[in-house]
């Protein structure tokens, strides 16, 4: 019950928090200098054609129509038509988001598979050789840039031996070389504070409780003290997950896929300012929901957090 | 009560080195401690002077290294604790041997739910079903004497007051019937009020499951009202052991008479407040002799020469020192 009231509480902020991203959006387009009817319309333009186009768009109007106008299609999730294209905006980015999420969540797969047990040994087994390997696994991690190792596995795993394909999507061996590169750096950082957080809870009194208790030392281990561990390591997955999604712009480059990432560069690039406006929404719409279920996550988790 | 004390420490030696080459801590230096049957027993002594290395000890919880156990035995109910194995131990903690600790809000875990971290031992140790073990948590939650049991039992520790915690984690402890119960300063982080009614809470346990407990306290005044029998622990060493009354009129060892005189009464009321002079001395420098005599009033060079063994000088009654009965200076 709780719970619930809690989870409510946390929508209306999420709620709050897009329509404020959405205003700021709006005005800051506005404020950019290019005149989208322009850049449609080209310089040689008679200005009957630049206004004929204004009028289309809805440029002509005052700011604050267009304001209304503009939250009233957010609402109903119309971003309205691309400009380059001519397609709906929301359809053109439903089509890259699934898979940038497939990605994103493929990357986090690998950085949480990597990064928790390697984390948990290490923190048990302090000093030694899995605690040193730990320690080498993310130092490299941390020092190499997910595009250069994208080539790297490129290289190795596409060129020389054809176990993943080149380039493409469309399947899920197109998705784990570009997932093992974007996951490989966020490993490295979960890895380091899962074995912080389990050496910090481990020296808990409550592990003393426990011991005291008579439980077994995996109980202790893997669940007295697991789940306070896991705690922080769940609140940056969360955030890393949210910015995998917006962030993956490179790595989709290097693997040549049709991700968000890219479709938002090339609106940028042809001004497509309709693309960009709710490609910014939605993407801040996908971090406030990432960041809304880890919230209910870690609520679970911990309960002390429901009274705050 | 019984001929063979329930737990019986003796001559136990306990040194903690944490490198290999650094200085080694003499924690425990042959420590003779008995609790009979259904006796509260209080140990007391100044924060450092071994009583909750002892206690660790007899739980066998000290973690090795640095802890190294040099000598001596602790030996429950007829078996020595020290031969048994590490699974042999962990199953003697909790079920026979049971510890309730100074801070119930560090020692319970917050992520738990209180019943959960009761019927967690219960179906280990006793092998409980979860609808058993839930009954038997209800049961206990009533005993140690928190109201609306069952919704307590849901709550995490967070959402519990100083007072319920504590008697959460009794209520834990007690939950197999173990035969001795530590208490390490169970009421020194509490208040006034609620001291009171956590120490009534442990004597009629005592009464009820005819268990041992091992008071653990720096509160000389406090273990005289709830125990009875005391050993006063100084520097590694159980210096005095007689009945909490017998402390009362004739405490043998010049130390314990000196923490006597330094509790504050109201009837010494003007008067000024007698402190031992000096401190504690450093487990890694413990003096030659009796490890007290920089701070004894009555010390001679025996003293700095030669440690004094325990010996009982009336029936019951035992302290280690060289003049025992030898007038007090002013």
């Amino acid at each position: 019950m709780r719970l619930l009231t809690f989870a409510l509480k946390r929508l209306g902020r999420l709620l709050l928090t897009v329509l404020l991203i959405s205003t700021i959006i709006f005005f800051v387009i506005r404020v950019i200098p290019g005149d989208p009817a322009l850049v449609i319309a080209g310089l040689d333009a008679s200005p009957e054609s630049v206004a004929a186009i204004r009028a289309k768009i809805g440029t002509d109007q005052p700011l604050a129509v267009q304001y209304v106008r503009w939250l009233a299609a957010v609402v109903r999730f119309n971003f309205g038509t691309s400009l380059s294209t001519g397609q709906p905006v929301t359809q053109m980015i439903i089509e890259r988001f699934l898979l940038t999420l497939g990605l994103a969540l493929l990357g986090m797969v690998v950085a949480l598979v990597l990064a928790i047990p390697l984390g948990i040994l290490s923190a048990v087994r302090r000093w030694s050789v899995w605690d040193y390997l730990g320690m080498l696994f993310s130092q490299i991690g941390m020092a190499v840039p997910g595009f250069w190792l994208g080539i790297l596995l490129l290289l190795l795993l596409a060129v020389k031996v054809h176990w993943f394909p080149l380039f493409g999507s469309g399947t899920l061996k197109h998705l784990v070389l570009p997932a093992v590169a974007l996951g490989f750096a966020r490993a490295a950082v979960l890895l380091r504070l899962t074995r912080a957080s389990m050496i910090e809870e481990l020296s808990r009194e409550y592990v003393v409780t426990a011991r005291a208790k008579g439980l077994t030392e995996r109980m202790v281990k893997y669940k007295h003290a697991l789940k306070n561990a896991l705690l922080p390591v769940v609140t940056v997955a969360g955030i890393q997950l949210g910015y995998m999604l917006g962030g993956a712009v490179i790595i989709e480059q290097v693997f040549s896929l049709p991700g968000l990432g890219r479709l938002f560069l090339t609106g940028v690039y042809q001004r497509d300012f309709p693309l960009i406006q709710g490609g910014i929404v939605f993407i801040a719409l996908a971090f406030s929901l990432i960041n809304f279920a880890v919230d209910i996550l870690y609520s679970v988790l911990n309960p002390k957090i429901r009274i705050g | 009560m019984g001929s063979a004390p329930l737990l019986a420490v003796r001559g136990l030696a306990v040194s903690f080195q944490r490198d290999r080459d650094g200085p080694v801590s003499r924690a425990l230096r042959g420590v003779d401690l008995s609790v009979d049957e259904s006796e509260i027993h209080g140990l007391v002594g100044e924060s450092g002077c071994g009583k909750t290395v002892t206690s660790t000890a007899v739980m066998g919880l000290l973690a090795s290294p640095p802890a190294r156990i040099e000598d001596g035995s602790i030996v429950f109910e007829g078996r020595d604790l020290l031969g048994l194995s590490a699974e042999e131990r962990r199953k003697v903690r909790g079920r026979q041997i049971a510890m309730v600790f100074q801070e119930p809000a560090r020692y319970l875990n917050p992520s738990f739910r209180v019943g959960s971290q009761i019927t967690e031992m219960l179906g280990l140790h006793l092998g409980m079903s979860r609808r058993e073990a839930e009954a038997r948590a209800v049961e206990l939650a009533g005993l140690v004497g928190l109201g609306g049991a069952r919704r307590v039992l849901q709550a995490y520790p967070h959402e519990l007051s100083g007072g319920m915690k504590q008697r959460a984690m009794i209520a834990m402890a007690i939950s197999c019937n173990p035969h001795l119960l530590i208490a390490d300063e169970p009421t020194t982080a509490l208040d006034v009020t609620l001291q009171l009614q956590i120490l009534r809470l442990i004597a009629r346990l005592r009464e009820k499951f005819r268990m041992g407990i091992l008071f653990i306290s720096h509160d000389l005044r406090l273990v005289r009202t709830v125990a009875d029998r005391v050993t006063v622990m100084y520097a590694g060493r159980a210096v005095e052991t007689t009945s909490a009354r017998e402390l009362y009129r004739g405490a043998l060892h010049p130390y314990t008479r000196l923490l006597l005189a330094s509790i504050p009464a109201a009837q010494k009321r003007g008067t000024r407040l007698k402190v031992i002079p000096g401190r504690v001395p450093d487990a890694q420098a413990i003096p030659a002799g009796c490890a007290f005599h920089p701070r004894c009033p009555l010390a001679e060079d025996r003293c700095r020469a030669e440690m004094p063994e325990s010996r009982e000088h009336e029936p019951g009654h035992a302290a280690s020192c060289h003049f025992v009965g030898k007038p007090w200076p002013d």
